[in-house]
């Protein structure tokens, strides 16, 4: 059990009569990066809404190191060491670079709903601050608004919130949607150093970067897991071949 | 921890540009306010000049609310009306001189009115905080009917429709000052003024403020980064509350009377407008706003009994063309005259300009007319010794022709601008 | 029993004007996602043209004239303020319809004058039309039943039966969907406010000379239309319905009870000379749907029917 960073236990969502989560059962081991990948459609997105506690489950159960997050508001299982990106870009449009993964710091570093300090004197802010911004590259941009980055340094933004407040746990949906080759290299470096001892799920369109990246994958199909394993056996599984793989073998996956 | 300090870039600042930014105005605040004396200002003067210094402390609480967290209320006077009534009886107390009371002085009815507020706040705001966007809106309305509505109930509380009064003269002397005389209330409410807009500022300057302007922008996301938006909003609200109340306490002391009126949403609507109109997006906005609307409060109903209507038409105008207010384009001029732009736009502001006072023409001269048409006396508007009677002809050439032009001028800038950034 | 009867037959008559205001305001606020401040004002704007137009004709032209041209003012402040505004986002277009009721307010006064105009009912229905229990009970206030039930009527066709109705049931629920759809949304707007304020101006027409046709009706008639649309759920039709006739009831039941809070909490010591046992239920009437609000707020934070959270 306490060797499990995740766990999901018979989980179900459905909307109204739509059946979107049918039964997922998943561990995600300490340290592990796991890759979820999956058709259109298959429920990824919705996966990650329940874990995070941006939807309810309709029933089943998820723990988080041990303590049982379903039903729990987004905070608090954000509190408790869990953090997500979005695949939509989701950022303080009116905020600087800077400002946004102080954001992220400040609930962390114990400033949680603070009114008595002066946010430019907390001197590890600040520090901590600058040292993500310099780890993802975006610290010659840190001053300016936010909205005025280009598309891939959004998502760049979007990932150094997530990592901004350490938590120990990290959902990514969809890091590297809509970048250019180089560009996608470069996110996958960053995830590879941001999740370093760290559990990582991550839900990836992008075959090359999922089998570089994964320890386990799970297929994800009508929102039922059909199969979990290493690259190498994902890649063997008729079964995923036949639900998923088929069609993007050729261009994705490296031999 | 250790390795982090050795890559550390401070991003923060320089302590030159910090007090050039938030150090300095704040010093020339103080200065302006401690020169207007200097000028001997007349009674009317200086009455002018205390209300100003309520409504910008007032005017401030309320951006706190919609320009910073983005919460609109159309009721934010309840809390100064709540903060200004307890500062009243505070008085009245003082003045009886039961138990301590007798050893507290008025100077310090701010405070007290800050602490009532933020009691209002927090308990008003317990029910209205938990809906954000419109429904807070909604709800804010009708808690400030649901207020003024008690406060005609409760007489004891409220004192009914003539409201409760205090003398100001009581409790020891703080700081050499009687408050008796104006110049006196002047020195008081220039102090609580200044330590309005320091605390507020410092508010934005906190962990809490910035959250809020977070929660403005994105409020899902805030909830991914380990906040509850609605305990934001709820505390902001508290501290909205704090500060209008202490407006309150502030008004409580140069007016020396509280009526349920104060809580109504009379005075909720004007703080809005006074607010948005100065520029909701700046800090210093709501202080020009305040600025202007206190002087225009004062001195156009004297002029024309359509100045309301001159207030809607301006604050509409004000939403549609120029959603960033006064300070907006005090803060847009001064950029381009920095710059040096000024003779690239200066002929584009020229024409706006004109087109903008042909079009004032115009609306004057009909808002004139028709209040003298209305009231029936026979009065005609006349203007530079221009008769202009509702039903002559001249009239109607005044006001659609200036209309016109100013209209097809301003049409005009915009076009070409428009080709210009396109 | 004749308190009750007469209560419940005015709370239903209040309750049904409400919800005249309160669909229109749903309407537009569904759709649009604009939370239109200046409602009330098109309710007064429809009283006083009523009033004007029965000066040069009669009643029933006024009936049918004044929310038309109320709806054709609503479209024109749609087309040339709102549609402007709307790009900024749903707070400057509720700061744009706050700015137009305190305009429309102040141009109501230029033209009708700041006292109550003589706004009468008309003759052919000013005559008592039945007698309950010994008091006559006014034809008008039947008259008024009728209208709003047919309204009612008329707006359940629409919306369940025609195929403008369908859209708009569509734009209720995916207002972006219509839109991919290939209908003009823009039109479909001006038509839903325009639409919306006729309402609002139908209910001053057959409201104005019920109560009173004053500047101040708007004021006055605003929030309570506000809470109707918050307690019944903000964008739902039934829970508007719901909440328009509950506060209907409440208010004008609460009026004829003469009992102090004292009668009620005197169990609990509560006297009648003490300042707040001294209140009476039917002082308290005019605050009742604001307790009501923040009750169902603090029980039920989405409103009665609401499920969106806006």
């Amino acid at each position: 059990m306490s060797n499990e960073a995740l766990q999901l236990i018979d989980l179900k969502k459905s909307f109204g009569p739509a059946k979107i989560i049918q039964g997922v059962n998943l561990q995600v081991a300490k340290g592990e990066r796991h890759a979820i990948i999956g058709p259109n459609g298959a429920g990824k997105s919705t996966l990650f809404n329940l874990i995070s506690g941006r939807f309810l489950p309709t029933s089943g159960e998820i723990w988080l190191n041990g303590d049982k997050i379903s039903g729990k508001k987004p905070f608090e299982i954000n509190r408790m060491g869990l953090s997500r990106s979005f695949q939509v870009s989701n950022i303080f449009t009116n905020m600087t670079v800077r400002e946004n993964v102080r954001c992220g710091v400040l609930y962390s570093m114990g400033y949680g709903y603070s009114f008595w300090r002066n946010i430019g004197n907390l001197r590890e802010v600040s520090e901590k601050t600058a040292a993500i911004l310099e780890d993802v590259g975006l610290i010659d941009k840190a001053h300016l608004p936010a909205t005025l980055l280009p598309y891939a340094d959004q998502r760049t933004l979007e990932i150094a919130i997530t990592i901004a407040g350490g938590a120990e746990v990290i959902l990514l949906d969809e890091p590297t949607a809509g970048m250019s080759h180089s560009e996608t290299d470069r996110a996958v470096a960053l995830i590879e150093k941001a999740s370093q001892g760290k559990t990582l799920l991550i839900v990836e369109h992008d075959m090359g970067v999922v089998f570089n990246l994964a320890d386990r994958i799970s297929v994800l199909v009508y929102g039922e897991i059909i199969a979990t394993g290493t690259p190498e056996e994902i890649r063997g599984d008729p079964k995923v071949r036949e639900a998923y793989l088929g069609e993007e073998v050729e261009e994705g996956v490296p031999a | 921890m250790t390795d982090m300090t050795t890559t550390y870039v401070d991003l923060a600042p320089s302590r030159a540009e910090k007090f050039r930014q938030r150090v300095l105005p704040m010093i020339l605040f103080a200065l302006a306010l401690a020169v207007i004396p200097l000028f001997g200002p007349s009674r009317s003067t200086l009455t002018l000049l205390n209300h100003m210094g309520i409504n910008i402390v007032f005017a401030l609480s309320f951006n706190m609310l919609l320009g910073r967290a983005g919460m609109l209320s159309f009721g934010h006077a309840v809390y100064l009306g709540l903060g200004g009534y307890f500062c009243v009886h505070v008085m009245n107390w003082i003045a009886a001189d039961t138990g301590i009371w007798g050893a507290v002085p008025i100077f310090t009815m701010p405070a007290f009115g800050f602490g009532a507020g933020a009691l209002a706040g927090a308990v008003i705001g317990w029910p209205s905080c938990r809906r954000a966007g419109t429904p807070f809106a909604m709800i804010s309305l009708g808690v400030a009917e649901l207020v003024a509505a008690a406060g005609f109930m409760f007489d004891s509380l409220f004192g009914g429709e003539m409201g409760i009064s205090a003398d100001r003269m009581g409790g020891p002397e703080f700081l050499g000052l009687s408050l008796g005389p104006l110049n006196e209330v002047y020195w008081y409410i220039a102090f609580w003024t200044f330590v309005g807009v320091v605390g507020t500022y410092a508010f934005t300057r906190t962990p809490l403020g910035k959250l809020s302007e977070a929660t403005r922008d994105n409020p899902e996301r805030v909830e991914f980064v380990g906040y509850n938006p609605q305990r934001v909003r709820y505390l902001v609200f508290i501290f909205a509350g704090a500060f209008a109340g202490m407006a309150g306490g502030m008004s409580a002391v140069q007016d020396e009377i509280f009526t349920p009126e104060n809580l109504s949403l009379v005075p909720s609507g004007a703080i809005l407008i006074a607010a948005y109109v100065g520029g909701i997006r700046y800090f210093t906005g709501p202080i020009m706003g305040a600025i202007v609307m206190t002087y225009m409060g004062s001195n156009l109903s004297d002029y024309t009994a359509g100045w309301l209507l001159y207030l809607g038409l301006m604050f509409v105008g004000v939403v549609m063309f120029v959603p960033d207010g006064i300070a907006g384009v005090v803060y847009g001029t001064w950029d381009v005259l920095r710059s040096g732009r000024l003779n690239e736009v200066a002929a584009g502001w020229a024409i706006r300009l004109l087109g903008l006072a042909l079009m004032a023409v115009s609306t004057i001269t009909l808002v004139e007319v028709a209040f003298r048409w209305s009231d029936g006396y026979g009065e005609v508007f006349e203007p530079f010794g221009l008769e202009l009677a509702h039903g002559s002809p001249l009239t109607w050439v005044v006001i659609v022709l200036p209309f016109v032009i100013g209209a097809l001028l301003l049409r005009r800038v915009a076009r070409s601008e428009s080709e210009v950034t396109s | 029993m004749e308190t009750v009867v007469f209560a419940v037959l005015n709370g239903v008559i209040y309750g049904l004007l409400l919800f005249m205001l309160s669909s229109g305001l749903t309407l537009i606020f569904s759709m649009m996602g604009v939370l239109n401040f200046a409602h009330a004002s098109f309710y007064m704007l429809g009283a006083y043209f009523a009033y004007t137009l029965m000066e040069g004709s009669n009643f029933w032209i006024a009936l049918f004239i004044a929310p038309v041209l109320v709806g054709l003012a609503g479209m024109v402040v749609e087309r040339y303020g709102l549609r402007k505004v709307h790009a900024r986002g749903h707070v400057a277009e509720l700061l744009f319809t706050f700015g137009l009721a305190y305009l429309i307010d102040e141009v109501v006064k230029i033209f009708w004058g700041r006292t109550a105009v003589n706004y009468k009912v008309p003759e052919l229905l000013d005559f008592p039309l039945f007698t309950l229990y010994g008091a006559q009970y006014p034809a008008y206030r039947i008259f008024i039943l009728l209208v709003a039930i047919l309204m009612l009527v008329a707006l359940w066709y629409l919306l369940r039966r025609t195929r403008a109705g369908l859209i708009i049931q569509a734009a209720l629920t995916h207002p972006h969907m219509v839109g991919h759809l290939g209908h003009n949304v823009p039109m479909i707007f001006m038509m839903v406010f325009g639409a919306g304020c006729a309402l609002a101006g139908l209910a001053g027409v057959i409201g104005g000379n019920y109560f009173i046709t004053d500047p101040a009706m708007a004021v006055q008639m605003g929030p309570i239309v506000f809470v109707v649309v918050v307690v019944g759920g903000l964008g739902s039709l039934e829970g508007a319905f719901i909440a328009a006739m509950i506060i209907g009831l409440l208010q004008t039941s609460a009026v004829s009870i003469n009992a102090s809070l004292a009668d009620i909490f005197g169990f609990l010591g509560l006297a009648g000379t003490s300042e707040v046992g001294g209140i009476t239920i039917a002082s308290m009437a005019p605050m009742l749907p604001f307790l009501l609000l923040v009750v169902v707020l603090m029980v039920r934070p989405t409103g009665l029917m609401g499920d969106r959270e806006v």
